[in-house]
């Protein structure tokens, strides 16, 4: 395997790597691993962390006005524990050998990429909710299936990372039966929201997979556990139901259940969006990496108080 | 990664692998006290009373605990994964397992 570095791994200790990953073993932190399982785990790991941190924007926005008390309390928790995801994961990265700091500029300078769904407004409170139910629930789908990647600290972290998301989604759910079973307004502005939330959500697990070479390897070295096709076809299984169950329509006219596949036919979403929006070009990107490019020029200070520290302790 | 001058087999400081290592704590948190205290993650501080703070805020702030340790990554000496078979018992360890001994339900199931 040669890594785009040029670096060449030792033939020898890649089959030995290989065959404890195909017996079910797994790769801990200072361990040797090939440089491209190494760029991979990091790339992987890195684009997590930051989707965490740029995740929470889209919902921070609405916490000052959350439609009740207990729902603003229960909005601040879930973003307290998005920022916490960030942390987990940033800190399990860094032994890949990047350090923390690089990451942060490189997500500030838009260097690095976030996931797809971050670069999309949230308009109204019906935006939160899908959010939470099927933003999280689609994230739920792929890290789920990565509890059983091969690099152990990371999928340490996800299971408590899915612990959380489970309290997520079931808030959205209860959030979601509240729009759905009230006022017509209440049900047009839920409805209005999961249309504009279809294609990004579509969009989220990535273009139908095509066999390579990169696939298969990541797959052997269980870097990949599902493919995109299986996660979105999982997630569809999973939430078609619930928002038939509400009265609430799938804004895709095409989408039916195929008995004889055993899943869901839908319209192809409009790739070229997902290409744009990866290229940083999404309808919020910029403003939400000025926001936080904001924040972090503002706590600058809180930086400098800890170094501070510690130099007096 | 050094190998151990009595032992044989290696053991590493786990400062060696963790960038930053005399910032960066492993958090061990205790459910209640008839549970062990479990390494749950890590958090970045100046010092132990921060890290302390900091891994309240991240690590208990749901689920029930009773007590919390911070350790600096630079204390923590390990055995070394590469290492690991001599886990593996060099002879028949089946005597130390309660199984290895059904005399006594042998006679039971004689009756």
């Amino acid at each position: 395997m040669v890594e785009p570095t040029g670096r060449v791994d030792d033939p020898e200790k890649l089959a030995a790597f290989e065959d404890r990953i195909v017996g079910g073993d797994r790769v801990e932190a200072g361990e040797w691993m090939p440089a491209t399982y190494r760029a991979e785990c990091l790339r992987l790991i890195q684009m997590h962390a930051n989707s965490e941190l740029m995740g929470a924007l889209p919902e921070r926005e609405w916490i000052p006005r959350a439609p009740t008390l207990s729902r603003k309390m229960a909005l601040v928790a879930k973003v307290q524990d998005e920022i916490g995801h960030a942390q987990l994961l940033y800190r399990v990265a860094e032994d890949l050998g990047k350090p923390r700091v690089q990451m942060i500029e490189d997500l500030l300078s838009g260097a690095s990429r976030f996931h797809n769904v971050f670069h999309y407004p949230a308009e109204t409170w019906a935006d939160v909710i899908v959010i939470q139910v099927f933003v999280d629930g689609a994230a739920m789908q792929t890290q789920g299936s990565l509890r059983s990647c091969s690099y152990a600290p990371y999928a340490r972290v996800l299971r408590r990372i899915c612990y959380e998301e489970d309290f997520h989604i079931r808030l959205g759910i209860d959030g979601f039966k509240v729009l759905a079973e009230g006022t017509p307004r209440q049900r047009e502005m839920l409805q209005d929201a999961l249309n504009r939330w279809w294609t990004p959500l579509m969009h989220f697990f990535g273009p139908r997979d095509k066999a390579s070479p990169h696939l298969e390897t990541m797959i052997r070295w269980r870097i990949k556990v599902k493919s995109n096709d299986e996660l979105r076809q999982q997630f569809l299984r999973q939430f078609v139901p619930l928002i038939q169950e509400y009265g609430v329509r799938v804004p895709d006219a095409g989408l039916k259940w195929d008995e004889a596949a055993g899943g869901y036919v839908y319209t192809e979403p409009d790739w070229e969006e997902f290409r744009r929006i990866l290229r940083g070009d999404g309808p919020k990107t910029r403003e939400r990496l000025a926001l936080r490019n904001r924040v972090h020029a503002q706590h600058r200070w809180v930086r400098e108080a800890v170094a501070r520290w510690e130099v007096a302790a | 990664m050094g190998s151990g001058r009595l032992t044989g087999w290696g053991a590493m400081n786990l400062g060696t692998i963790v960038p930053g290592a005399e910032h960066v704590y492993a958090v061990f948190r205790q459910d209640s006290k008839n549970d062990p205290h479990v390494h749950v993650g890590d958090v970045h501080a100046p010092d132990a009373e921060m890290a302390l703070i900091l891994a309240k805020e991240q690590f208990a702030r749901r689920d029930p605990c009773v007590n919390l340790w911070v350790v600096r990554y630079a204390d923590i000496e390990a055995t070394a994964y590469e290492d690991a078979d001599m886990f593996e018992p060099a002879t028949d360890k089946s005597y130390r397992f309660g199984g290895s001994y059904r005399e006594q339900q042998r006679i039971y199931r004689r009756r």
